[in-house]
């Protein structure tokens, strides 16, 4: 393993630490399993794998405060897992059966939960945007106080809905992070081949929207700017917007031949950014865990996904009755 | 332990692919994302990555094997120290492919020509005793937005202009001032996107009326209309339903010619998950928006420049809601049905008139939503009168009335005695000329013209 840059020491208690390495492997492991299923035949349609970015959504979760909302696209499993949604279900709507979140009518793109504030899992590209500053709005209409994550990719930063939503939320003070997640390829488009700046955020400044660059393979560093950004919005100061640099290991979804990029570029990352790498370090090096404190998470956490996949095998196909129901309240 | 590696499905549409080539051969160490092999799926070839950590074994398929079915073991991983030589032979002759027996679903029959009469609300939208006050459609319009304002805070108005203009066509006029600036919303002219905050909100908890300055501008939005609100009670399971209104004027105004004048009833009318009305009379409209904004559903609600000052007698009731989903009888006959919405009524009504005239007697039904179609209250004055004639601004391709024309054929064919005439707007984008504009409409005399063929007369 080559050796990582580590800026200063973290700000953080051991617990702290144990937790998010906890929840990113978490989010790995679930989608190791998720791509080993749809191998299998198990998992139909569109699979997009949030593998590599596990420590945006762990590291904005580490700064939301209960009641805040999220939202996101399709790539929307590590997001289910990171705000607490129960892996079962989620595999489970993967495989299309009945115990899934969406009772099997939605599928890996298309999951919400009310309880915990996930309002989806979106599979048009960019739709989350405005309906992510809707949620806001909504919010400052009550004016309880909540935030709302609006996640999106730097290939969605290039429709337009995108700016008309900047416009508003700056326009109406709206709570809103806006976190583009940048991992650097719109689906196989290099982001030099399809953005005409290199850094997205400064977009916002055009609607008078502060914004920052993040380092999105260190979920600490997350944290932080996740912290700054929700303050901002909590303090009725408008939106903010989050451009976290990131990398996904795998193909775009899972018939993504991955020919627009090296496998060299992909390895070179793993090896020397991958964020639960960098945690582990973090906890080693400082005598935060030892080898054997870290086996024992990898244990559960392998238990934890085992039993999802067992779920989402066993749990039966919806009844044909749910095909008619559901599509008016 | 062993584990089988099995030939991975890397589409959605594999079921066999080719093994290219190995890149790992018996006896080396795999750790989780190392390329294990490469493999021909009927789109690319693709790199298949280790998921779990061990020694490969032994590799069961041989590379360049054409025609692997998915599911098939490929090759067995080991742990450190497991013995290699108890593992099976290479080359497994049954690939364990999961075909699912097909399993026999039962979908519903459709619906045979019915014999029996359909069972049709035909109750009466206000009391028989109620005062009559004439009023005009944008006044009807406003009341019942400015009433539903007042009975839950949940509800807010947002559009372009609706606010310090009052309303592009004045149907917000004194809601800035009684609700302020909070609840009373000026858009910058950005459909889509105000489409989509809004769909958010309701998702977040409120109930808005989105007001797009015409139908046409919505086309902008449409996604949202349909993606968004339309689709995620169903996507969610039932979770997540969207209480929302979109309205505006639709349809043909006067000489704005193409751009400005479509009618997108059947357009909306196609998408399960939304309500759709379009209410001709003042009564209707205030009726059915009242009930429209109080749906926990999205609601398009279809309304026409051309009927908002007209007149008409509105019932002054204390809260004047009318259900979503059934039609109105405007007028009872026996010889022939003509059936029609919003600004269709209008022909529909004069050429009832002028027929009674010449002795042929029309039963006029306003189907007031369009989606959920009345189509008993249809049905049942088909099975009297035998003839059908339906009326619409639409384009003739895919209207309202040819579906009507279908529902009616397959539930009530034995009661037609003549072939269902659908009247419509010419096939043609709306023109500018007066002349020709029009020409492009559906008119009064063509209706009588359509109800002499279907009478024989």
């Amino acid at each position: 393993m080559a050796a990582r840059k580590t800026t200063k020491k973290p700000n953080v208690s051991a617990d702290e630490l144990k937790l998010y390495y906890r929840e990113m492997l978490l989010i790995r492991r679930f989608e190791e399993k998720a791509g080993q299923l749809y191998g299998m035949g198990l998992i139909g349609g569109f699979c997009h794998l949030y593998i590599g970015q596990e420590a945006v959504v762990v590291g904005l979760e580490a700064a939301a405060e209960e009641g805040d909302k999220r939202i996101t696209s399709y790539r929307d499993h590590g997001h289910m897992l990171a705000c607490g949604m129960d892996p079962g279900g989620v595999m489970a709507e993967l495989t299309g059966r009945e115990g899934g979140l969406s009772k099997g009518k939605g599928g890996s793109m298309h999951m919400f939960s009310k309880e915990k504030h996930f309002y989806g899992g979106h599979g048009i590209v960019g739709a989350q945007v405005p309906l992510g500053a809707g949620l806001a709005f909504a919010d400052k209409y009550k004016g309880n106080g909540r935030v709302t994550f609006t996640y999106f990719g730097d290939g969605a930063a290039n429709q337009g809905q995108v700016y008309e939503t900047f416009n508003m939320a700056a326009l109406w003070d709206l709570p809103v992070v806006f976190v583009i997640e940048n991992n650097q390829y719109a689906m196989g488009t290099a982001q030099a081949r399809s953005t005409s700046t290199k850094d997205i955020y400064h977009r916002g400044e055009a609607f008078g929207i502060p914004g920052e660059i993040v380092n999105g393979m260190d979920v600490l560093a997350v944290k932080e700017a996740g912290e700054k950004a929700v303050a901002h919005c909590r303090a009725g100061k408008g939106p903010y917007i989050l451009e976290i640099k990131t990398y996904r290991y795998r193909g775009h979804s899972m018939s993504d031949p991955a020919k627009y990029r090296t496998r060299e570029e992909v390895q070179k990352v793993r090896e020397q950014s991958d964020p639960i790498e960098h945690v582990r370090e973090l906890l080693l090096s400082g005598k935060h865990a030892t080898e054997d404190d870290l086996k024992a998470i990898d244990k559960e956490i392998k238990e934890i996904v085992n039993q999802a996949a067992e779920f989402s095998k066993e749990s039966p196909e919806p009844s044909v009755e749910e095909l008619w129901t559901d599509i008016y309240a | 332990m062993a584990t089988e590696i099995l030939m991975p499905a890397l589409s959605p549409t594999m079921e066999e692919g080719t093994l290219a080539k190995w890149l790992v051969k018996e006896g080396d160490t795999v750790s989780s994302g190392d390329i294990m092999a490469e493999i021909e799926t009927d789109k690319a070839t693709m790199e298949f990555e280790a998921v779990d950590e061990g020694i490969v074994g032994k590799i069961l398929i041989a590379e360049g094997t054409e025609g692997v079915k998915v599911n098939t073991p490929i090759a067995v991983l080991v742990e450190d120290g497991e013995d290699i030589s108890a593992l099976p032979a290479a080359a497994p002759a049954a690939a364990a492919v999961a075909e699912a027996a097909p399993v026999a679903v039962e979908v519903p029959a459709p619906a045979a020509a019915a014999p029996a009469a359909p069972v049709v609300d035909l109750s009466p939208d206000w009391p028989a005793d109620a005062e009559m006050k004439s009023e005009t459609v944008r006044e009807a319009l406003r009341d019942a937005m400015a009433e539903e304002m007042r009975g839950d805070e949940d509800v807010y108005l947002m559009g372009e202009e609706v606010a310090e203009y009052q309303g592009a066509y004045k149907i917000s006029q004194g809601l800035l001032d009684e609700f302020g600036s909070k609840r009373v919303i000026d858009t910058p002219i950005t459909e889509h996107g105000f489409a989509g905050i809004a769909v958010g909100s309701a998702f977040g908890g409120l109930k808005p009326i989105v007001e797009f300055m015409t139908f046409n501008f919505a086309m902008q939005a449409i996604d949202q209309i349909i993606n968004s609100a339309a689709k995620t009670l169903y996507m969610s399971g039932g979770q997540m339903g969207c209480p929302i209104v979109f309205r505006g004027p639709n349809g043909a105004a006067a000489r704005v010619a193409a751009q400005h004048s479509q009618d997108y009833a059947a357009w909306y009318m196609q998408i399960p998950g939304l309500k759709v009305v379009m209410p001709y009379s003042a009564a209707d409209a205030k009726g059915l928006l009242k009930s429209a904004i109080r749906d926990p559903n999205p609601v398009v609600f279809l309304e026409n420049e051309i009927l908002y000052g007209r007149s008409f007698d509105v019932p002054q009731v204390d809260d004047l809601t009318i259900p979503l989903g059934k039609a109105r009888i405007w007028r009872e006959g026996s010889d022939v049905t003509i059936v029609s919405f919003g600004i269709g009524m209008q022909f529909a009504l004069e050429a009832a008139d002028k027929l009674a005239e010449e002795g042929i007697n029309a039963e006029v039904i306003d189907l007031r939503t369009i989606r959920p179609m009345d189509t008993g209250a249809i049905i049942n004055s088909v099975m009297k009168t035998n003839r059908l004639v339906t009326v619409e601004e639409g384009w003739p391709q895919g209207s309202v009335g040819s579906y009507i024309s279908s529902v009616v054929m397959q539930e009530a064919f034995d009661y037609l005695d003549a072939p269902v005439i659908n009247c419509t707007g010419k096939d043609v984008p709306m023109p500018y000329a007066a002349n020709l504009e029009k020409l492009a409409l559906v008119t009064t005399d063509e209706v009588i013209a359509a109800v002499k063929q279907v009478t024989y007369r």
